[in-house]
């Protein structure tokens, strides 16, 4: 198709052609064009359907407010749905598909639904699908789903990256129109640091929309040359195709830069959208105004759009909508485009304008006092039909009509820290309110100066005061001449007597709509939007609120400021879930942890498990073993039987120093460790303000001043921040220095039997049971390097903890291999770790549930009562200390082949499972090589004195019921003996 | 004797050249924590200046026989060449006694130098420092894809990273990443 109704003008390169399709049809356009202005210039008006009545629907503006023409932009996995195609920027090979119509734009089956229009009103589906209730879920929503949707997901993966990142300016400019263009000129100058953002990807807002000139020059050179001066000052960022979305706290704003958009896909490497934040000193909103339209019977007819655009589809882009053409204002504003449109030898064929007097525009049929009343035209507007000040009415034969009823401020980001408008009277429109975000100041016709020469002032004005209470002062500067035009407008919200007049298009909100809302008491701005839904979606109404408000406001005899604004909220404009999420994705959703043996572990074939960030191996396969349970049984069999390997630097280690390190001690855990000696280390029990246990670990005493903390592998962050508040702010006075070493140290347990052995053979010291008893902690070396050895076991056997600077971790963990092999030594992993503890009845992240006391596991004689430390006092509580509370116990099957579920509650045997019947709950559960069988640990209530006992564990969700004994959580060794030998 | 492996697991440590930016990790540096105790600034301080220790305010780096930037209050990071700081406790310990609080952090970081003549760049896609007005000599605690960094301004040209030795990978790939987009 050729384009039609391109016009002589514009700010596109006509040397060069692009080619793209819309509904599968060939169109072509030039570059500087959006999608709707090409479809425009190739004829096309028809462009979507409307969200509920799927009546055709074309675009209403020419920018980001645009409700209307939301398309599919691309296809495959790059497939983008409700994309608004006046602001889709146009390139070669561009494919955009319409959307909500079945089976063709042209010819929607379930346009239907506007023949049942009486049916669909605001509060429809509350009303109609009441009953039954079970319908809701299942029946209703799924079909009013399928029915209402726009735009629909690819489901595919999005190939595409994006980007976050950080900026830094004295003075952030949103929006570079006349204002805009200005405050950064001034500021840029004055050598403060500037950016200037702006939403489109031309930049110069309404300058490049309209024919009047700045100085000598025309508005768009003046922009253009303006933007070409900013470009030479280093000072200076200029971010087009960016829109600043949001207004955080503390100057912060949030902005998408598209930075590959406009091409067919993004460069090697490069993302498709960045999100910035964007810390600012100073910010001035220069973001301009929304034009409003006059709402009359059917005023959505693809043709009908706002005055301005369509100024704006003629001046910047060389397109006419039609080639009979009306325009339908309240103010002067709207004269321009019947003036513009006339000079580019548009057939202008007439102005209708609700004022009943005024200056007659020359040459164009100026029709004073009159209303469109309702228009005609199935799929494109084919003639309106007026009302003149004598009340005769007359069809008038015409494809496009501009309307205008006023501009509105952009006053969206200025209202983002709940901030309400105020009204002007005079201007007809709310203007940015007070206690907005506090570094912020609008300028230009987002603050309510819709003169060239006013914007320009203010946006000087404001950039030097700004700067000036930064300590900047900019240089003087004349600014050039430029219109000043008074805002001259009479109210006219919309035509009386209509009822089928579109508010909000986007949502098919109607006059009548809002009648409806009116007349069943949702009358508050807040319930009028929710049940209408004026002012959601995609646009957030930003062409209709204001006029949804006016009939409200007349409806209830209220003034508007009176019927007041909905919330305004970011983001200004909608935001791809990409651009949130940045690089955080698949594989890069999160930081990985790798422990110092990993790189060995990787080439063993070992199995890894994510252990917060931590990867940690989970079990190590041998050639032959088909399920993981035999390479755990084999690892835990092997490691009691001669000594076995693992990788516990994951668990947090906290350097404690200061000639207060020991009382400090004694505060944060339940038990002593001021009387510790040099070279010993303990098992430290650490309880929550609550009297809950927090968290175990050992601490070694390395020196008179010096301990090692050993926390948790989970809780490592969490302790040492705890410390550190113990430290600074309940304590300050004490003498106590902290610092995390976790990941200084790589830390290898090895167990077993012949675990000194093994040790002995890399350690230069002596470790026997005499040199270096059970507990027993000290500074070693190991070939000649600094190392640090620690006497204590988690899996019941003879152990060790060895540890040696990091960068030796992966040689430590070979020379274990390699100097066990004599012991047929083997390394396991978390799983076997697991089921050691397990057997041995020592507590683990399971029984640390966050809601169990030392009593309830059994470690209630490690509270202390001879010193004050945190939890002590509220660990004594009445219901923490009952002699029939939960505690810990071992559990075994009666029939040793059936496995039991982890989470299975404890019943007595015939006992109902009901909630008043629930003696406690399996905590961690295994299947033990040792035992041969399954075992378990759990909190049964009065678990202490019910050794022997048999019962039932039940878990209602699974539906398993297994019969158990039970037995002590000591599984292993209960003496203790091993440990010590 | 056990061989060490550098952070992102190399025998000797390497450099990434991408476009303008090279990325070299470095092995040749110790480092400890010191905090003074409690009453013992002026030992400190007056040991540090006989020693050419540095102990600069919050947000610097400085430079004398050995170097060192701000952590916490009363507590700096201690910066000694490897050879032969090895064991760089023992050798500040003898030095200020029991003064100070002193704890080995070689081997807790990774060191990520960090070269090209714009890397305010590729540092505004990675953490929320304002590198391009940072003086020579600043230092910072941020944070680059959830890692808590520290970054060091050496010149207008040159910066330090040390991130989290476990995660040395991660924060590798996240300068790639970023340099590779503005290639």
């Amino acid at each position: 198709m050729t384009q039609t109704n391109r016009i002589a003008g514009g700010q596109i390169d006509r040397s060069q052609t692009l080619r793209f399709h819309f509904d599968g049809l060939p169109y072509s356009g030039h570059p500087g064009d959006t999608l709707a202005s090409a479809l425009l210039a190739n004829g096309v008006r028809l462009m979507g359907r409307s969200f509920k009545y799927h009546r055709p629907r074309g675009p209403l503006s020419a920018g980001s407010e645009e409700p209307n023409a939301l398309v599919q932009l691309r296809s495959g996995a790059r497939q983008e749905p409700n994309t608004r195609a006046t602001v889709a920027e146009l390139f070669d090979g561009l494919t955009a598909t319409s959307q909500n119509a079945w089976p063709s734009l042209k010819f929607d089956a379930l346009a239907i639904n506007d023949r049942f229009n009486t049916f669909f009103t605001a509060g429809f589906y509350y009303k109609t699908f009441m009953w039954p209730a079970a319908f809701w879920e299942k029946v209703y929503e799924p079909i009013i789903r399928r029915a209402a949707g726009l735009g629909a997901l690819s489901t595919l993966e999005d190939p595409d990256c994006y980007d976050k990142g950080f900026l830094h300016c004295d003075l952030l400019v949103i929006g570079a129109g006349p204002a805009g263009l200005q405050a950064a000129l001034t500021a840029g100058r004055s050598g403060a640091r500037v950016i200037l953002a702006d939403e489109d990807f031309r930049m110069g807002g309404r300058l490049n929309a309209e024919t009047f000139g700045i100085g000598d020059q025309t508005g768009a050179d003046w922009a253009a040359a303006t933007v070409a001066e900013l470009a030479t000052m280093p000072n200076v960022r200029l971010m087009a195709r960016t829109t600043i979305l949001a207004a955080m706290d503390h100057g912060i704003y949030s902005a998408v830069e598209r930075v590959s958009d406009h091409l067919p896909e993004p460069l090697p490497n490069k993302p498709r959208q960045t999100l910035w934040r964007i810390y600012s000193r100073k910010a001035i909103l220069t973001a301009g105004a929304t034009e409003r339209p006059i709402p009359f019977e059917n005023n959505d007819r693809p043709g009908i759009l706002l005055a301005g655009s369509l100024r704006a589809y003629a001046n910047r882009w060389g397109v006419t909508v039609g080639d009979r053409v009306a325009v339908f204002t309240n103010n002067d504003d709207g004269l321009r485009t019947a003036t513009d449109l006339q000079a580019k030898g548009v057939d202008v064929v007439a102005v209708i304008d609700t004022r009943p007097g005024g200056p007659l525009l020359p040459g164009i049929r100026h029709l004073q006092g009159a209303e469109v009343i309702d228009s005609a035209g199935r799929l494109g507007l084919q003639s309106i039909t007026i009302r003149d000040a004598k009340g005769r009415v007359e069809t008038i034969a015409c494809t496009a009509l501009g309307t205008t009823g006023g501009w509105n401020p952009n006053l969206n980001i200025a209202s983002h820290h709940r901030s309400k408008p105020e009204w002007s009277d005079t201007l007809a429109t709310f203007l940015p309110g007070a206690g907005g975000p506090a570094n912020l100041t609008s300028a230009g016709a987002a603050a309510g100066l819709f003169s060239t020469h006013a914007a320009l002032a203010s946006g000087d004005e404001t950039a030097r005061a700004a700067l000036e209470t930064l300590g900047i002062t900019a240089p003087a500067q004349t600014l050039p001449q430029a219109e000043d035009a008074p805002v001259a407008i009479t109210p006219h919200w919309y035509v009386k007597g209509s009822a089928r007049a579109w508010v909000d298009l986007q949502n098919d909100v109607t006059i009548k709509d809002i009648k409806l809302a009116h007349q069943e008491n949702f009358a508050g701005v807040e319930h009028l939007k929710r049940y209408t839904t004026l002012g959601m979606a995609t646009d957030q109404g930003k062409t209709g609120n204001t006029i949804g408000l006016a009939v409200m406001a007349e409806l209830t005899g209220q003034s508007i400021p009176a019927t007041g604004t909905t919330t305004y909220r970011p983001p200004y404009t909608p935001v791809s879930m990409g651009a949130l999420a940045g690089r955080g994705r698949g594989q890069e959703f999160k930081p990985k942890r790798l422990t110092p043996s990993h790189k060995w572990a990787a080439e063993q074939g070992a199995i890894f498990v994510e252990v917060g960030y931590w990867l940690r191996t989970q079990w190590l396969p041998r050639p032959g073993e088909t399920t993981w349970r035999e390479s755990v049984d084999r690892e835990v069999l092997q490691t009691r039987k001669s000594v076995g390997i693992c990788d516990v630097t994951t668990l947090g280690k906290i350097d404690i120093q200061g000639t207060d390190a020991g009382a400090f001690l004694d505060r944060v855990y339940a038990n002593t460790f001021s009387t510790l000696a040099v070279g010993k280390c303990r098992y430290g029990l650490m309880l929550r303000e609550d009297g809950i246990v927090f968290d175990d670990g050992t601490t070694a005493r390395m020196g008179p001043n010096e301990y090692v903390m050993t926390t948790t592998t989970a809780n490592a962050v969490t302790v040492f921040r705890h410390l550190e508040f113990c430290r600074q702010c309940l304590w300050p006075d004490m003498d106590v220095q902290l610092i995390s070493t976790t990941e200084a140290w790589a830390q290898y347990s090895v167990a077993g039997p012949n675990a000194r052995k093994l040790l002995q053979k890399l350690v230069d010291q002596d470790i026997s049971d005499a040199a270096f008893p059970y507990m027993g902690a000290g500074e070693i070396t190991v070939q000649g390097t600094h190392a640090r050895l620690f006497r204590i076991s988690f899996s019941g056997e003879l152990a060790y903890e060895i540890a040696v600077p990091t960068r030796y971790g992966d040689a430590l963990i070979r020379a274990l291999v390699t100097a066990g092999e004599e012991f047929d030594a083997v390394v396991y992993g978390t799983e076997a770790l697991g089921v050691m503890r397990i057997e041995k009845g020592h507590v683990a992240g399971n029984e640390l549930n966050g809601q169990s006391t030392a009593l309830n596991m059994g470690l209630g004689k490690m509270v202390s009562r001879k010193k004050d430390a945190i939890g002590v006092a509220l660990s004594a509580r009445e219901g923490l200390t009952k002699d029939d509370g939960l505690r810990l116990v071992g559990v075994k099957p009666v029939d040793h082949s059936k496995a039991m579920q982890a989470g299975s509650h404890f019943l007595k045997t015939g006992a109902e499972p009901t909630a008043a019947h629930d003696d406690g709950w399996l905590t961690s559960m295994i299947y033990s090589p040792h035992m041969g069988h399954h075992i378990a640990l759990g909190y049964l209530r009065n678990g202490t004195n019910r050794i022997g006992e048999k019962m039932r564990v039940v878990n209602l969700l699974n539906k398993t019921e297994v019969e158990v004994e039970i037995v002590s959580p000591h599984f292993i060794d209960p003496e203790g003996s091993r440990l010590r030998a | 004797m056990l061989e060490p492996l550098s952070p992102l697991g190399h025998a000797v440590p390497e450099a990434t050249t991408i476009g303008p930016f090279t990325i070299t990790e470095r092995t040749d540096t110790a480092l400890a924590s010191l905090a003074i105790r409690y009453g013992r600034a002026a030992d400190v301080t007056a040991t540090a200046a006989a020693a050419g220790i540095p102990l600069p305010k919050p947000g610097r780096h400085e430079i004398q026989t050995l170097a060192a930037f701000w952590l916490a209050p009363d507590m700096w990071m201690i910066e000694a060449p490897f050879v032969p700081h090895e064991d760089i406790r023992a050798h500040l310990l003898t030095l200020f006694h029991d003064a100070a609080s002193i704890t080995e952090q070689t081997d807790a970081w990774v060191r990520l130098d960090l070269t090209a003549p714009d890397l305010p760049a590729l540092m505004e896609r990675l953490c929320n420092t304002d590198l391009r007005a940072a003086p020579v000599g600043f230092a910072t605690r941020t944070v680059i894809d959830h890692l808590g960094c520290y970054l060091i301004k050496r010149s207008d040209r040159d910066i330090t990273l040390y991130g989290p030795r476990s995660s040395a990978q991660t924060l590798h790939h996240a300068l790639t990443v970023a340099a590779l987009s503005l290639t």
